[in-house]
């Protein structure tokens, strides 16, 4: 009897004060077409919480921990990974997939699960007043093409007039994204915008090009991910493209996407969300991740633009953590204290210095009525000799006046639609 | 000793012709479907229904709809990801246009116009057979695709592309939509299911299945006995555009809410459809289903196993799957070229004469 009380004792000992994980899913994609982006993003977002785990054990006190689940960037296998995960206590979920994010946006509504679609999903979720669980910090696709288009206007002296713009997009949710603002924006300059589809995966894009060879644009705008970039980059060469004309979003502009074409790639420019660069939070988690062979991948990817957003991710979803566990006084944070945190984040100069991260975003805050941020973005340049990405400005606000309304409108379309409320009022 | 015609008595020409005339048969079909009625939506739940079992009915559905065209009629089809796309917009179009309309009507409607779109692509199989035929609908498939990315009517105008189902209630409880329960989804599917399945089974054991059946075997001869090779063939493709064009309706709405047509009905769902049949069995209705599981529930098995069974790097997972399910298909077919429903024929002869084999 002595030897079982002991026993049941040092059991409630040993299991001490019982501070449950937290649950950070990681619907990540390292198989498929879609591969090359989804590893390092994935490493990235992976390794940050490693480092947090190690260094500082963990967020608060509470221990992060990361469940992996394969998408191969499909929806019905995003949707399986949702359902396997959600059940774990997930307090955030970043599914890296502006079709999976279409997919999760009512489910995580309904199940009271955050949302956060960093630069991709649907842009009008910047609107908190229709979307109560879903964030798009620090950026959108309607930035982002708005801050495509200032990055022009200020090269061609603040006017496009009668230039000839040409957008090479995926032909899917993602890339038929940004067309509404580009179309506006269109209008208000007078530029000329033509519009050119890349079927999934994008492997094939001989007739897009000779379309543009034909057309002679100005510029080239192009909305790609995974395996299309790189064949765009290469068949721009090919047609001997002036490369400083052609401009990829965030999601082309990564390392891997202009190395297979070589030197022809030299002056790729491309939008980034991030700074990219030698970070000290690298040495960090070479130190404490890497070389204590927790890495995620096989840490090839340490520094890369792709790992350096995945990085980023993993950050704000840590610091919304702690901005959750300020709020409610609670280490042990539930989904919707997660919310809370997200809806109450602020982004400073000095919080990203003190983390190691000094300049990797804008300063930012996010409110009840907006969960977008404040959507800058900066333009990078290709050096292949050097095979590194040079920052060519510094962080670009986009034009709000000309995104604000075209998110009002298509939120509040889609209020209509669900029967939702408006919040924050 | 139990499964055995022995002692089963029929006194009338309908029990002899029934669909299962052996006894143990008859009450394993009324156990399976009592367990599936009255017993899994109590202990469904949100990760079976939607990882498991609402893509193993949708697509029994479907491949059902491929096994009339190409297991009873003949006819190779590789545009059933597009007509699974004519399902779901038309679904989507009927959801939105008319919002009172119940979501059942909406889905066989669905399915209807699918049919005459099916009805459509079949023309020219009364010229062309074989290889020639499975391309001119492998057109069908990418010219669907096509327009439903290109001509914005078909997706409301959504600056995305997507279309996104509201939510729809049967009875007062939501099927559609993002507040739906597990339970309600399965049940809302294993009824269309159970119902078009047993339509399918009736459908090619009488009038119009032999015709279709007589059209696969020889087409020459089975007009020379009189049947009209267009009409079995048009009601071929009708009927099997009707069952995929509800697979889609339902896909689109209860499974997945939000769809992307380049994704969801691409090529490959053409092509994992055919899949389904020439594992599961050609010309038979439980091939389709048992076809369906394989492909449906063997990833997800084997996800399961790998990553959460043996904590397997999750890519390397992923590529393991693909070998292991492809390894399979060909073992399989190797061993049964007439695809699991010949195996469980083989079974079911074998358990006949057990435990006294000659």
């Amino acid at each position: 009897m002595k030897k079982l009380t002991a026993l049941a004792l040092m059991g409630a000992l040993a299991s001490g004060p019982a501070l449950a994980d937290l649950v950070f899913p990681d619907l990540s994609y390292r198989t498929g077409p879609y591969a090359a982006g989804g590893i390092p993003f994935s490493d990235g977002y992976q390794d940050y919480f490693a480092l947090v785990n190690a260094r500082d054990g963990g967020i608060g006190g509470a221990q992060a921990r990361v469940i992996e689940c394969e998408t191969g960037y499909n929806t019905e296998k995003g949707v399986e990974c949702y359902e396997a995960t959600k059940g774990e206590g997930a307090l955030v979920y970043q599914p890296l997939s502006t079709g999976i994010t279409y997919q999760l946006i009512p489910k995580v509504t309904a199940d009271g699960i955050p949302l956060h679609t960093m630069g991709y999903g649907r842009t009008s979720a910047a609107n908190g007043k229709v979307f109560s669980h879903v964030f798009n910090y620090p950026a959108n696709y309607w930035d982002a093409a708005s801050v495509a288009i200032r990055y022009l206007l200020s090269e061609n002296g603040d006017s496009l007039d009668g230039k000839k713009i040409v957008l090479l997009y995926h032909n899917s949710a993602y890339g038929k994204e940004p067309i509404r603002t580009l179309e506006e924006l269109s209008k208000k300059y007078g530029f000329d915008l033509t519009t050119i589809a890349v079927d999934h995966p994008g492997q094939e894009q001989k007739s897009q090009w000779l379309q543009i060879r034909r057309e002679r644009p100005d510029y080239v705008v192009m909305w790609g991910w995974g395996v299309m970039n790189q064949v765009a980059v290469q068949e721009a060469a090919n047609i001997r493209f002036p490369m400083e004309n052609f401009i990829g979003n965030w999601w082309a502009g990564a390392e891997h996407d202009v190395t297979p074409a070589g030197e022809a790639a030299n002056g790729y420019k491309a939008l980034n969300m991030n700074k990219v660069g030698d970070l000290p939070v690298f040495a960090d988690i070479k130190t404490h991740v890497h070389d204590a062979g927790m890495a995620a991948g096989d840490g090839s990817n340490l520094g890369s633009v792709l790992y350096t957003r995945g990085m980023y991710a993993a950050m704000l979803a840590v610091e919304a953590a702690k901005t959750a566990q300020e709020l409610h006084g609670t280490a042990d944070i539930t989904a919707a204290q997660m919310r809370d945190g997200m809806e109450a984040l602020e982004m400073t100069a000095a919080k990203m210095e003190a983390l190691g991260m000094a300049g990797i975003g804008p300063e930012f805050s996010v409110s009840c009525e907006n969960h977008g941020g404040s959507g800058m973005g900066i333009v990078q340049q290709w050096d292949a000799s050097a095979k590194v990405w040079v920052p060519l400005t510094d962080f670009i606000a986009p034009e709000d006046d000309v995104t604000g309304p075209l998110v009002i409108e298509d939120s509040e379309a889609f209020a209509a639609e669900n029967n939702i409320a408006a919040r924050c009022e | 000793m139990f499964y055995r015609e022995a002692g089963d008595f029929k006194t009338s020409y309908v029990a002899d012709n029934q669909t299962f005339p052996i006894a143990f048969d008859r009450y394993r079909y009324y156990a399976v479907l009592a367990v599936a009625f009255l017993v899994v939506p109590f202990i469904v739940n949100d990760y079976w229904a939607n990882a498991v079992l609402l893509p193993f009915l949708i697509w029994a559905i479907a491949a059902i709809g491929l096994n009339i065209l190409t297991g009873y009629c003949g006819q190779v089809s590789l545009g059933t990801g597009g007509f699974m796309a004519v399902g779901a917009y038309a679904c989507y179009k009927f959801m939105t246009a008319f919002p009172d309309l119940n979501i059942a009507f909406c889905v066989l409607l669905g399915g209807a116009v699918t049919a005459l779109v099916g009805v459509l692509f079949g023309l020219p199989s009364l010229r062309i057979k074989g290889f020639y035929l499975a391309v001119a609908t492998l057109a069908a498939q990418f010219f669907l695709v096509w327009l439903f990315n290109r001509v914005p009517w078909f997706y409301n105008y959504s600056a995305s592309g997507q279309i996104s189902a509201p939510e729809r209630t049967v009875f007062g409880v939501p099927v559609t939509g993002p507040n739906t329960s597990a339970w309600a989804t399965y049940l809302f599917c294993l009824v269309f299911l159970v119902v078009l399945a047993w339509l399918a089974r009736n459908l090619t054991r009488g009038t119009v299945g032999r015709t279709w059946m007589s059209i696969r075997d020889m087409d020459i001869a089975a007009e020379i006995i009189g049947v009209n090779p267009l009409r079995a063939k048009l009601t071929a493709f009708a009927a099997s555009s009707f069952f995929v064009g509800i697979a889609g309706a339902l896909f689109f709405s209860v499974y997945l809410g939000a769809v992307e047509v380049g994704e969801a009905f691409g090529i490959n769902k053409s092509f994992l459809v055919l899949f389904m049949i020439i594992i599961g069995g050609l010309g038979s209705i439980f091939g389709s289903l048992a076809g369906a599981a394989f492909m449906v529930l063997l990833p997800v098995l084997l996800k399961n196993v790998l990553v959460g069974g043996f904590g397997w790097d999750t890519a390397l997972a992923a590529h393991l799957e693909l070998v292991i399910v492809g390894a399979l298909i060909i073992g399989f077919l190797i061993a049964e070229p007439h695809g699991l429903a010949r195996l469980w024929e083989l079974a079911k002869e074998k358990l006949r004469l057990w435990p006294f084999p000659h």
